[in-house]
């Protein structure tokens, strides 16, 4: 293991971003997001949760696509530009790391996106341990390590100190490149200790026992049935808060965007949540918020653990928990439908 | 490196049919002139105008149609209403082809067959049975009933009336709705013509049409004596992407896309009714 | 608060007995105090129905689909969502004969954000106790000032006093309006370049979720003009940095003069932008130009915009100030 003095951390990302574009949690007017680092940038690692998950990273708000042009009855295509850059991305929670499992199955499975698929092989994932989970965090549901976040590097923050240690062949060639700003790490006790305590806090929490048997693919048609849906949406707006904050949400939209010389094709996020997402020219097959909210957590319950060998697709990140205007949530969904009749 | 397979390639429209007040038949091509790529019936494929949208659309030709694709398109929506005021020689994109197709090579050979339909519903339907025309030896006896609002509606009717009732060991059965001055055949609602034309159980059965008409046919091809695993239906939902990543075609645990637009009836019954 | 509380359940069980309501709406009870939500009650679930310093959602817009439905429904509303149930009066949006208002006391809601950000992590619970916030955390217990993490709505109160309701519970609080344009006409004050940048910052975060729109008592519409797919703008992603400020201008204007300034839309936006500022402006210059006028405050009055007198002031008269 190495380390490095946090005052030093400047110099390492000014490295870094040389060769690579590199992503940290930055703030902005009162939020921390990933964002592009520049020197201006104010760096806030102590931040538990990022408003936005890190998937944005791989998978951005907006992609474009490609780009045609019209003439007459004539169409022509430009290729789009894919993106080689090189990437970092620092400060990744253990439940935003596992996310990136989980949409590699949503995007590289069949028909792989290449957009994804490139920007994932391009980028070194630095992983954070999370030093005080909160109330809401629930990834121990899921198996997840908040102590031990893996990724390419994994690093942890103790006594004004960042320990750093690479997992895989992208991890050791980021540390090559910068290891001449650590020192050697030969003691451990620091990092295990923080790991403990952890680990301890995490046992502790509310929600990192929540039951999740109930929620097998054998069960699909009881759920999808159940007369519980309808009180546990009705306060739903409709908005896509939770599903634009998510980690493992994947749903995108197909659009068309009229420029002074063509048009340009982009994907954009989408959400289940919303009024449009299935209306079609013969009509609607989810025209109620019951149904759309329905949708949306039997998907992340069932539907994606009977197509991917059971794994749920949530991380237990608590975003949802915490960011739902009507603080409706995935965890109450689970509590509700999996407490027995 | 890989194609992103959101891009689409370009097609050239060479031959507009008219087939009913709002359903007209397009043949599509690649930009050198030949089949844009290879498909088995009941697939589908992506058709765009940029700056319009993008749908996707059954393919109406036959696999063994070598030439060039069809594609039989009712007006009802944006992309719709545009491709019905082109005319020959416009581009499209097209990407495909999409989802799973029916079973010809495994479930249906050999069987008797009696294909369903009605309105727009012949399209997919069209492909399966100029497929099976064309490959006489490898399926048994067909069965078609056929039925539209009235007869101006019905989808292909030239080539029905001129080829398919000609083929040997093919039975054709069209109705209408309701009756017409330029009409003198058989005039009453699908699922009811279903059960007078005198059907044997033990044909393989596929159904397409409005949901109302599969609903309705479903159950009197049970009560003749059909077993579900005998049906079969194809479905339609919105589809942006059609490679089962864009998250708004799925029933249940199954996209349409991508597990579908096929599937047998005992294994629709399985999934949640939301289609 | 457990004293309001109490009395408000106590009437939501008398009227559903009575049969004078068939169903009741208020707020259900979450794990953490913080996370309640607004919910449907009948007798089978009032032991769920909570009201606490986190009931900050105005339950008004719900009764858009809640008053369309069978019998009659109570509804809790606070002091400030009295104005929103007015104006949906006014529009006729609600059906009045289907709800029986009870207004409820309300001494300020706490912004459970502004709790996290004042260093308050892992809250499990909270109570008040007088002027304090007493909150039990996965840390210890810690206790902060009410005022320093109260919600930006209750920071700038219209006032405590209900302007519509059939009965009441609590004290009608007696409170000196605070100022709500202190921020206004600080970015007023500021130069056309540093407000530029004011809202660039804020509104670049914006991530088209539209929560700000669905909370939105005056965000009535059935089908929004954002939805429609022809209009080129109804992205789920801003497409491009105009489209950000386009979304919020463009909806504080078609709010303009129905806005209650109930400030849902900052409470509700999960990027924390200052949405309400938006709407406060217009409800400023609308002050100044046409006269005070609160939307809402009853449903008789005509909104500055929606009446046209000779003595209001011509559009060339607005240019008056330089690019404010």
């Amino acid at each position: 293991m190495m380390k490095i003095s946090l005052k030093n951390l400047p110099e390492l990302y000014s490295f870094i971003a040389k060769k690579n574009d590199l992503y940290l949690p930055i703030f902005k007017a009162g939020q921390v997001d990933f964002a592009k680092w520049d020197k201006d940038a104010i760096v806030d690692l102590n931040k538990l949760k990022t408003t936005k998950s890190a998937k944005d990273v791989f998978f951005p708000q907006s992609q474009d696509l490609v780009r045609f042009e019209v003439d007459g009855k004539k169409i022509s295509i430009d290729e789009p530009i894919m993106p080689t850059n090189k990437q970092v991305i620092f400060g990744v929670k253990a439940c935003d790391n596992r996310s990136f499992e989980l949409l590699d199955m949503a995007f590289v499975e069949d028909y792989p996106d290449t957009f994804y698929e490139m920007r994932r092989a391009n980028t070194t994932i630095v992983t954070l341990a999370c030093a005080k989970p909160d109330e809401a965090c629930f990834c121990k549901a899921y198996g997840i390590d908040a102590a031990d976040p893996k990724g390419d590097v994994s690093t942890w923050i103790v006594d004004g100190y960042l320990h750093w240690m690479p997992n895989t062949d992208k991890g050791i060639e980021l540390t090559t490149e910068v290891k001449d700003f650590f020192e050697l790490d030969m003691d451990n006790s620091a990092v295990e200790n923080q790991q403990s305590e952890i680990r301890a806090i995490i046992d502790r929490l509310p929600y990192s026992n929540i039951d999740l048997s109930k929620f097998t693919p054998d069960k699909l048609l009881e759920l999808f049935n159940s007369p519980k849906w309808k009180a546990l949406s009705e306060a739903c707006l409709g908005c896509g808060t939770c599903t634009f904050v998510c980690p493992t949400c994947q749903c995108y939209d197909v659009k068309d965007f009229k420029t002074k010389t063509g048009v340009q094709r982009f994907k954009c996020w989408d959400s289940c949540m919303f009024a449009d997402f299935t209306k079609c020219a013969h009509g609607n097959t989810r025209p109620s918020q019951m149904q759309r909210y329905r949708q949306r957590f039997m998907h992340k319950l069932v539907y994606f653990p009977s197509n991917h060998d059971g794994v749920y697709s949530c991380v237990g990140c608590g975003r949802c928990v915490q960011k739902c205007p009507q603080m409706l949530n995935i965890v109450k969904v689970i509590k509700t439908l999996g407490e027995d009749k | 490196m890989r194609k992103e397979p959101l891009i689409p390639g370009i097609g050239v429209v060479t031959d507009i049919r008219r087939d009913t007040p709002d359903v007209k038949t397009f043949r599509v091509v690649g930009l050198d002139g030949k089949k844009p790529f290879e498909h088995i019936p009941g697939q589908c494929a992506f058709l765009s105008m940029p700056g319009i949208g993008e749908a996707l659309f059954s393919i109406t030709s036959s696999p063994t149609n070598t030439e060039y694709m069809e594609f039989s398109i009712k007006k009802c929506g944006c992309v719709t209403e545009w491709l019905h005021q082109i005319e020959v020689g416009q581009q499209i994109t097209i990407r495909g082809p999409y989802g799973n197709g029916f079973p010809v090579e495994t479930d249906f050979k050999g069987k008797d067959l009696v294909f369903i339909a009605g309105g727009i519903g012949l399209a997919p339907l069209r492909s399966i049975i100029n497929y099976v025309r064309d490959k006489r030896e490898n399926y048994g006896k067909v069965t078609i009933i056929y039925g539209s609002r009235s007869d101006d509606d019905l989808v292909d009717y030239e080539e029905i009336k001129n080829e398919w009732v000609n083929e040997p060991d093919f039975s054709v059965y069209l109705t209408i709705d309701r009756e017409t001055p330029t009409w003198d055949g058989h005039v009453g609602f699908v699922p009811n013509y279903v059960k007078e034309v005198g059907l044997d159980n033990t044909a393989t059965a596929v159904l397409c049409g409005p949901p109302i008409m599969i609903k309705f046919t479903l159950a009197n091809l049970q009560e003749l004596g059909f077993k579900t695993n005998q049906i079969f239906t194809t479905l339609e939902l919105k589809m942006k992407c059609a490679i089962g990543k864009c998250g708004r075609c799925n029933v249940g645990d199954k996209y349409v896309c991508k597990d579908g637009p096929v599937f047998r009836c005992d294994q629709l019954n399985e999934l949640p009714n939301e289609y | 608060m457990q004293e309001i509380m109490k009395q408000a359940k106590l009437k939501a069980e008398e009227l559903l007995t009575k049969g004078v309501v068939n169903r009741v709406i208020g707020w259900t009870e979450g794990d953490f105090s913080y996370d309640c939500s607004p919910a449907t009650f009948t007798l089978d679930n009032l032991d769920k129905f909570v009201y606490t310093e986190f009931c900050g959602a105005n339950l008004s817009k719900y009764l858009i689909e809640e008053s369309k439905k069978e019998g009659k429904i109570l509804v809790f509303l606070k002091p400030c969502d009295t104005y929103s149930f007015n104006q949906l009066i006014q529009e006729h949006r609600i059906k009045r004969e289907n709800i029986y208002v009870v207004g409820i006391e309300c001494r300020g809601k706490v912004d459970i954000d502004k709790l996290r950000a004042f260093g308050i992590d892992g809250v499990l619970g909270c109570k008040t106790e007088g002027d304090k916030l007493i909150c039990d955390t996965i840390y210890g217990e810690k206790t902060v000032d009410k005022v320093d993490v109260m919600l930006e709505k209750c920071l700038s109160c219209k006032g405590k006093k209900h302007v519509v309701y059939d009965e009441l519970i609590g004290e009608e609080v007696v409170e000196e309006p605070k100022d709500r344009f202190g921020m206004v006409a600080q970015l007023e004050a500021m130069t056309e370049d540093e407000r530029y940048k004011f809202w660039q910052n804020e509104l670049s975060k914006c991530i088209r979720c539209n929560a700000c729109r669905n909370v939105c008592p005056a965000c009535s519409c059935v089908h929004c003009v954002f939805d429609n797919p022809d209009s080129n703008i109804a992205s789920k992603a801003n497409t491009d940095r105009f489209e950000e400020k386009l979304y919020h201008i463009i909806r504080a204007w078609h709010v303009a003069g129905r806005c209650t300034d109930c400030g849902e839309c900052s409470r509700v936006c999960p990027q924390g932008i200052p949405l309400h500022l938006i709407n406060r402006k217009f409800i400023k210059d609308m002050n100044e130009f046409y006269g005070e006028y609160q939307a809402g405050e009853d449903t008789e009055t005509k909104a500055p915009l929606n009446s046209y007198t000779f003595g209001d002031r011509e559009p060339h008269e607005f240019d008056t100030k330089e690019g404010k």
